[in-house]
């Protein structure tokens, strides 16, 4: 069973470039139907990380469908907001997203993680467009985008610079320096988000290294806190709109807690560390995709 | 030229200058460092355009992501800290987010190689060409005066892409004359002709290799030529192998470990066509330790006196 994605209709989310908050079921519709087109790539490369990208789908999708101000058919415009995929091991779900919006086309989904494709293991700057800054090595994606915002400021451009991180990869000390740093040059044009999945791969994030609370750690650090439900719309929509008047009203960055589950929308890699990035045999591909295709067609049916 | 009366001129302190001169016309340079802007100098930037100086405090991870990022959004961040730690605690972004991106950020550290001196070996960088030269799209350049460090600065500005510059502590002879200098980016710099020997110096040890060329022609009547490797990568085999071909002999100085350094650099580029003897100075993998920067180049047989010594051996 191979599913083809031809996108699906892109009016209502049009335009891009400037902040709109689309229907709700469109948006949730989209999710189930980028879930399909993920495991989809992950299956036929037989490699990647599924439950990674599964719990950061609604996240990516409420950035680049309804926060974010760019432009696929001018990657390079100078006031476009600046996202950066610290967790670069959620390719998948970003190359999905980036595909339903115009950037990448939907043939290359085949291509991912083969020789010469645009679509690498990990985001890769020089291939592809909407990507300004490769990642893949964790830690390292919070202080680029403290590195933009600061250069954005200095041209007094309008733009917003948005940072996806994993829970697990805040065990990297140089997110820390980004804190810091990110607090003491008062970027309060950034936004962070962290995957709150709880998972990493070697097992929980408590168990392997306990993150523990983060909101009151990124209090003391100097930084405007939210947490919500990560693959809530309306909490994220909220989240974001906050973030927005306090990029206005304060002069802290935000971080906004995104509690998560890996493996979101296949039973049984929900909540599985052991599905952070493996590829599905063919029986638990079919098995997965009867599934998700039945989250679809529910949505479809009830839009 | 009287090379034992050179005047003398900190490499950083030209890299400040300098940065201030670019700061005045270009306004998209920004300068980072990483709580040493008073060693690197980079302090002259920060007190002439605040607004584009970050001290990203003791955090060389972020303070290379952060330049990273800046480039992203069309800046040319100059960074600077000590090489060990631009190369060695940060040689992941170095390579992960700023070369394999390919981004516009020029990594120019100061306290180099031996001559730091005092603070000894945690602190002395014996490794930071090889660190560099191996990563993809990085250009690596070790400039040996105030001259010639001003002009690759300022080539450095307006090159697109990622380069490093090696740059040392000490006060160093001015090798060369501002008023008739020409910069050639890419090419190896023939600074005396020769026919028994070849020298080949990099950064500080280029002086050395001049003073001793100087004493071999006088004392032993030995013609070195003294060739000058301030492009580490690209590396101007071209120039290389025609002193090599004439002179059937190499000597390769440097203030760096001989392994995947200059004397590495020299050997490979050699290898292929023209496989001459070459004898690699510097640290005999071997870390450094405290001590003066002239009493540390004796002792791990880099000064001139040094290269006297193996040249007269090889060549007799």
């Amino acid at each position: 069973m191979t599913l083809v994605s031809p996108g699906i209709q892109m009016q209502g989310f049009l335009p891009f470039d400037q902040k709109t908050r689309p229907n709700e079921t469109a948006l949730k519709t989209l999710a189930a139907k980028l879930r399909l087109d993920i495991l989809t790539m992950i299956f036929e490369a037989q490699s990647g990380h599924p439950g990674s990208s599964f719990s950061c789908v609604e996240i990516l999708l409420s950035l680049w469908f309804a926060q974010m101000r760019h432009r696929p058919d001018n990657p390079d415009w100078a006031d476009r907001d600046r996202f950066v995929m610290s967790k670069g091991h959620g390719a998948p779900a970003l190359y999905a997203v980036l595909m339903q919006a115009g950037y990448i086309p939907w043939e290359e989904l085949h291509t991912l993680r083969q020789v010469h494709s645009n679509l690498q293991g990990h985001p890769a700057s020089k291939y592809l467009n909407g990507i300004d800054v490769s990642t893949g090595s964790l830690g390292q994606g919070l202080s680029c985008a403290v590195g933009m915002a600061l250069g954005l400021r200095l041209d007094k451009r309008p733009s917003r610079v948005y940072a996806l991180l994993g829970d697990g990869e805040c065990q990297e000390g140089n997110v820390w320096e980004a804190v810091m740093s990110a607090a003491h040059h008062r970027v309060n044009r950034l936004t962070a988000i962290i995957d709150r999945n709880r998972l990493q791969i070697d097992g929980s994030t408590e168990k392997i290294k306990a993150l523990g609370e983060l909101a009151p750690k990124f209090q003391a650090f100097g930084w405007n806190v939210l947490e919500v439900p990560g693959h809530d719309y309306t909490a994220l929509f909220d989240a974001l709109d906050k973030a927005d008047a306090w990029a206005e009203s304060s002069d802290k960055p935000t971080v906004i807690i995104a509690n998560t589950t890996k493996g979101c929308g296949v039973s049984f890699m929900e909540n599985q560390a052991g599905w952070h990035g493996k590829a599905p045999n063919k029986e638990q591909f079919e098995q997965a995709m009867t599934e998700l295709d039945a989250t679809y067609k529910a949505l479809l049916a009830s839009s | 030229m009287d090379l034992s009366t050179l005047p003398k001129k900190a490499l950083r302190k030209q890299f400040g200058e300098t940065l201030v001169a670019l700061g005045k016309t270009n306004p998209n340079i920004v300068v980072l460092d990483a709580d040493l802007a008073c060693s690197t100098q980079t302090q002259m930037f920060a007190d002439a355009y605040p607004e584009r100086f970050f001290n990203q405090g003791i955090a060389e991870q972020d303070l290379l992501n952060t330049a990273a990022g800046l480039a992203t959004v069309g800046k040319i961040p100059f960074l600077s800290t000590f090489a060990i730690f631009a190369t060695g605690k940060a040689w992941e972004p170095l390579r992960n987010t700023i070369c394999y991106s390919n981004l516009n950020v020029k990594i120019c550290p100061t306290h180099s190689g031996l001559s730091l001196g005092e603070d000894g070996a945690s602190h002395q960088s014996i490794e930071d060409i090889a660190l560099t030269r191996v990563i993809p799209n990085l250009t690596v350049i070790v400039p040996s005066d105030a001259v010639e460090t001003d002009a690759v600065i300022r080539w450095a500005a307006e090159y697109q892409g990622p380069v490093y510059v090696r740059l040392v502590r000490p006060d160093c002879p001015v090798i060369h004359v501002q008023e008739n200098y020409t910069f050639n980016p890419y090419t190896i710099e023939v600074l005396r002709e020769g026919k028994d020997i070849t020298l080949v110096g990099t950064g500080e040890t280029v002086y050395h290799c001049l003073l001793a060329a100087e004493r071999l022609q006088k004392d032993l009547g030995i013609s070195a030529e003294v060739l000058n490797a301030c492009f580490i990568k690209p590396f101007d085999s071209q120039t290389l192998l025609a002193s090599a071909t004439k002179t059937g002999r190499v000597i390769t100085v440097e203030s760096h470990q001989v392994i995947g350094g200059l004397g590495g650099a020299v050997c490979e580029a050699l290898c292929d066509s023209t496989p001459v003897p070459v004898k690699r100075l510097g640290t005999q993998d071997r870390f450094g330790q405290s001590g003066k920067a002239e009493d540390l180049f004796k002792e791990y047989g880099i000064d001139w006196t040094s290269i006297v010594e193996a040249a007269k051996n090889f060549v007799q």
